[in-house]
C-alpha cells in the first residue's frame, strides 16, 4: 500500500451505482432479467434502511443460526507450527454447518419483502443448497436447488437434508456437471420465472446487485472477528486467512479489515493437481479478466472467452470464476491471493481432525494447510485468524472413497 | 484485412453493415413481404454444413440470417441451442473459425449476417479487435443477449464507427420507459423478445404481444422484429401481421438436428422457404 493511497477513498466504499469494484463487477445479463435486478436493488436499499429489517435478521441470526459463532484458539496447531497463534473463527458452528446461511436468511427475507414466495438457488458442495432449503423451510417458500450431477454424487448428504427440508433438487447434466452449470441452470430457470421468483446466488459472485448483497450479509464473520480480537487481544490480528471458491466466506471476512492496512489478508485459491489448465480452479492465481455469470472477474478462461474445465477435490471450489470484489482487491494489492493443491488440503483435513478435534469441510482445508505453514514462519506473538468456513461431515464419504482408491492404487 | 473486406459481396448492391441490413428490409418490403430472420448455430455440427445451410437459407428468401456463436455458458438460451452449441465446440468451432467462415460465404450468401454472440467472447477479444474483424469477414452486425444498456456504450461507439448494426433487444420485464431508450439505440431492427425466458419454441404466442409491438412501432423507425418461441409458419405468419418481421431459431436448429444423414440443408431449405411464403403479403 502506497502512502498516496491513504488519501483516495477508502477500499471498502464499493461497489458503485452500477456495480463496479473498480474495472471489476457490473451486470452482464440479458434484459429479461434487468427489471429483477432493479427491483432487488431497491429492495436492499429500503431494507437496510429499514431497522425492522436489520432487527428480524440480527434475531434470526441469533437464535436460529447460533451467532455470534466463537473465536478457537487452535493451541495443539499453534504448537506443532511453532510460530503465530492460530486462532479459527467458528463458522462450521452455524446451524446447517457453514457460513452460507448468513445470506441465504437475508436474502430469504428480502424475497418476502418483493413478495416473491418461490426460491431457486444453485450449490457446489450442497451447504449453501441446504442453507436456502432451510431458510425456506423456516419461512414456508418453495424452494428448487439446482446442483451438477457430479456434485449430487460426491456431496450425498447434503442432497439428503435438502430433501428432508423440502426442497426439490434438480441434478444438472449440461457442461462438467459441476457449480458453474448449476448457475447456468439456475439463470435460465430464473430467465421465464422471475416475475415470482427470487434467486437466491450463494457466493459473491453474478450480476450486481449480487456481489454487494451477499458480501454485506456475510460481513457478520469479519465484524464478529474484529470485536473478539479487540476484547480478546486488545488489537486486530496480524493475518487473516480464507479459503476462496467464488468467495462469499473470505468477502464477509475480508470486508470489515480491507480499511486497516495493517492487517495482512490472504485469500487461498483451490490448486487442485497442478498448475496446467484443467487441472486446478484458481481464477485469480491463473486466470485473466474476463466475463462471467453476469460480471467482470479473473476467470478461467481460452483465448476466445469460453470458459475453462476446472477440477478441484472441494466442490465447493470448483469453480472458474470469482467474486469481483476480489479482483478489485487483488489488482488494487490490499488481498494477497495463493493456492493450495488437492494433496495439500488433504493432508490438512487430517491435521485439523487428529490435533484440534474438528472435521473441517475440503474448502475450508484448503485455507488451514496455508496457515499452518504460514505460522511457522511468523513470531510467536503474532495472531494468524482462519475462517473455519464450514464443518466436513459432508465430505466425509468422500474422502474416504480417496483413501479407498489411492490405498488401492499403492 | 483490407483485402479481405475487398472481397466481400455482402448484398445484391455490394453494401455491408448496417445499410446491407436497411436494404434487406427494403428489398423484402418491396416484395410484399415480412421479413423472415433464421438463426443458424455457426460450426453445428461443422462449418461446411454450415456454409451449406447458410446458402440453403439464403435460397429459400430469408431477409437476413443471425448466426449463433457458440459459447460454453449461454444462459439465455434454451436446451435446444444449447445443445447446438455444445456439439460444435466438441467439434472445435472457435471464432478463427467463424471469422473464416464469414468471409467465404460472402461469395455464395447475399443475405447479410449478423453474429449472435455473447459479451463473454467480445470483451476477451477485445472490442476494437472483434469489431476489426467483424468488418473484415463482411459481417453485418451484432446481436449481444447478455450485453444490458447500461453496459453497451463503448461496443456501440465501436459499430456506429465501423458501420455495423448493434442489434438491441426488449423483453416483456422490459419498463416502458427503458424500452423506449433500447429502441432508439437499437440499429439495423429492434429483436422485440415474446416472451420472458430462454429461447425455444412454444405453442401459443403470449397475450399482449400485438399492443407491445404497435407501442414500441410508434417510437422507433427501424424495423421491429419478434424472436424467442416462434416454432411454425402458423404462428411466424400470425406475428407478421404485427411485426415487420420473424426471428426463427431454435425450431431451425432443431430441423438440423433431426434430419436424416445428409437431409438437414434440404431440411432447412424447405422449412425456411414455408416460413417466407407464410408471412409474404402480411
Amino acid at each position: 500500500m502506497s502512502l498516496a493511497s491513504a488519501a483516495e477513498r477508502p477500499l471498502s466504499q464499493v461497489p458503485d451505482a452500477l456495480g463496479r469494484f473498480g474495472r471489476f463487477g457490473g451486470r452482464y445479463v440479458p434484459e429479461t432479467l434487468s427489471a429483477a435486478l432493479d427491483q432487488l436493488q431497491a429492495a436492499y436499499d429500503e431494507a437496510i434502511a429499514d431497522p425492522a429489517f436489520t432487527k428480524e435478521l440480527d434475531d434470526l441470526l441469533n437464535t436460529f443460526v447460533g451467532r455470534p459463532t466463537p473465536l478457537l484458539f487452535a493451541r495443539r496447531l499453534t504448537e506443532r507450527a511453532g510460530g503465530a497463534q492460530i486462532y479459527f473463527k467458528r463458522e462450521d458452528l452455524s446451524h446447517t454447518g457453514a457460513h452460507k446461511i448468513n445470506n441465504t436468511l437475508g436474502q430469504a427475507l428480502l424475497a418476502m419483502r418483493m413478495g416473491k414466495r418461490r426460491i431457486i438457488a444453485e450449490t457446489g458442495a450442497g451447504q449453501h443448497g441446504v442453507a436456502t432449503a432451510t431458510a425456506c423451510a423456516r419461512f414456508g417458500l418453495d424452494c428448487v436447488v439446482y446442483m451438477g450431477a457430479e456434485d449430487v454424487r460426491r456431496q450425498a448428504p447434503n442432497v439428503r437434508n435438502m430433501r428432508f427440508m423440502g426442497a426439490e433438487v434438480r441434478p444438472v447434466e449440461s457442461g462438467s456437471r459441476t457449480l458453474r452449470d448449476a448457475i447456468n441452470e439456475a439463470m435460465r430457470d430464473w430467465m421465464a420465472s422471475v416475475e415470482t421468483t427470487h434467486y437466491i446466488i450463494g457466493s459473491v459472485v453474478g450480476p450486481h446487485p449480487f456481489p454487494r448483497i451477499v458480501r454485506d450479509f456475510q460481513s457478520v464473520i469479519g465484524r464478529e472477528t474484529i470485536e473478539y480480537c479487540k476484547r480478546l487481544f486488545g488489537r486486530l490480528p496480524d493475518t487473516v486467512v480464507a479459503c476462496v471458491g467464488g468467495g462469499s466466506n473470505a468477502a464477509g471476512m475480508f470486508y470489515p479489515f480491507v480499511d486497516y492496512p495493517e492487517v495482512r489478508l490472504v485469500g487461498v485459491e483451490a490448486g487442485g493437481r497442478s498448475s496446467g489448465a484443467g487441472e486446478h480452479a484458481a481464477p485469480l492465481s491463473y486466470g485473466s479478466p474476463g466475463i462471467l455469470h453476469g460480471s467482470l472477474s479473473y476467470v478461467l478462461q481460452n483465448a476466445d472467452g469460453q470458459t475453462d474445465d476446472v477440477h478441484s477435490v472441494s466442490a465447493g471450489l470448483d469453480y472458474p470464476g470469482v467474486g469481483p470484489e476480489h479482483s478489485y482487491w487483488r489488482d488494487s494489492g490490499r488481498v494477497d491471493y495463493t493456492s493450495v493443491t488437492d494433496a495439500a488440503a488433504l493432508d490438512a483435513f487430517d491435521l485439523v481432525a487428529q490435533q484440534e478435534g474438528i472435521l473441517a469441510a475440503l474448502e475450508t482445508s484448503h485455507a488451514v494447510a496455508w496457515a499452518v505453514e504460514a505460522a511457522a514462519a511468523m513470531q510467536p506473538e503474532e495472531i494468524l485468524v482462519v475462517c473455519m468456513s464450514g464443518r466436513g461431515d459432508k465430505d466425509a464419504a468422500e474422502i474416504a472413497r480417496l483413501r479407498g482408491l489411492s490405498e488401492a492404487g499403492a | 484485412m483490407e483485402q479481405e473486406a475487398g472481397m466481400a459481396t455482402a448484398t445484391e448492391s455490394g453494401r455491408t453493415g448496417t445499410v446491407a441490413v436497411q436494404e434487406a428490409f427494403a428489398t423484402c418490403r418491396a416484395r410484399g413481404g415480412k421479413a423472415i430472420a433464421p438463426f443458424v448455430t455457426a460450426g453445428d455440427p461443422d462449418v461446411e454444413t454450415t456454409l451449406g445451410v447458410l446458402e440453403a437459407v439464403d435460397r429459400a428468401g430469408a431477409t437476413l440470417c443471425e448466426l449463433g456463436v457458440p459459447y460454453s455458458d449461454p444462459i439465455a438460451d434454451g436446451p435446444v441451442i444449447q445443445a447446438s452449441y455444445t456439439r460444435a465446440l466438441a467439434a472445435g468451432m472457435s471464432l478463427d473459425k467463424l471469422f473464416d467462415l464469414v468471409g467465404r460465404s460472402r461469395a455464395t450468401v447475399r443475405m447479410p449476417l449478423l453474429a449472435m454472440a455473447s459479451y463473454s467472447l467480445i470483451f476477451r477479444v477485445g472490442i476494437d479487435a472483434f469489431v476489426t474483424r467483424a468488418v473484415a469477414c463482411g459481417l453485418a452486425g451484432f446481436v449481444v443477449p447478455d450485453l444490458p444498456l447500461e453496459e453497451s456504450d463503448e461496443l456501440d461507439a465501436a459499430c456506429r464507427a465501423a458501420g455495423l448494426a448493434l442489434v438491441r433487444l426488449v423483453t416483456p420485464t422490459t419498463p416502458p420507459e427503458r424500452a423506449e431508450q433500447i429502441a432508439r439505440r437499437s440499429t439495423g431492427f429492434l429483436y422485440c423478445v415474446s416472451v420472458a425466458g430462454v429461447t425455444g419454441e412454444r405453442t401459443a404466442l403470449p397475450s399482449g404481444l400485438v399492443d407491445r409491438v404497435a407501442w414500441l412501432r410508434e417510437r422507433t423507425d427501424v424495423p421491429i422484429l419478434v424472436g424467442f418461441g416462434i416454432a411454425s409458419p402458423e404462428q411466424a405468419r400470425e406475428v407478421a401481421q404485427v411485426a415487420d418481421g420473424v426471428i426463427v431459431g431454435s425450431a431451425v436448429v432443431r430441423q438440423l438436428e433431426q434430419a436424416a444423414a445428409g437431409q438437414g440443408v434440404a431440411a432447412v431449405e424447405g422449412f425456411v422457404g414455408e416460413l417466407v411464403t407464410a408471412c409474404r403479403n402480411g
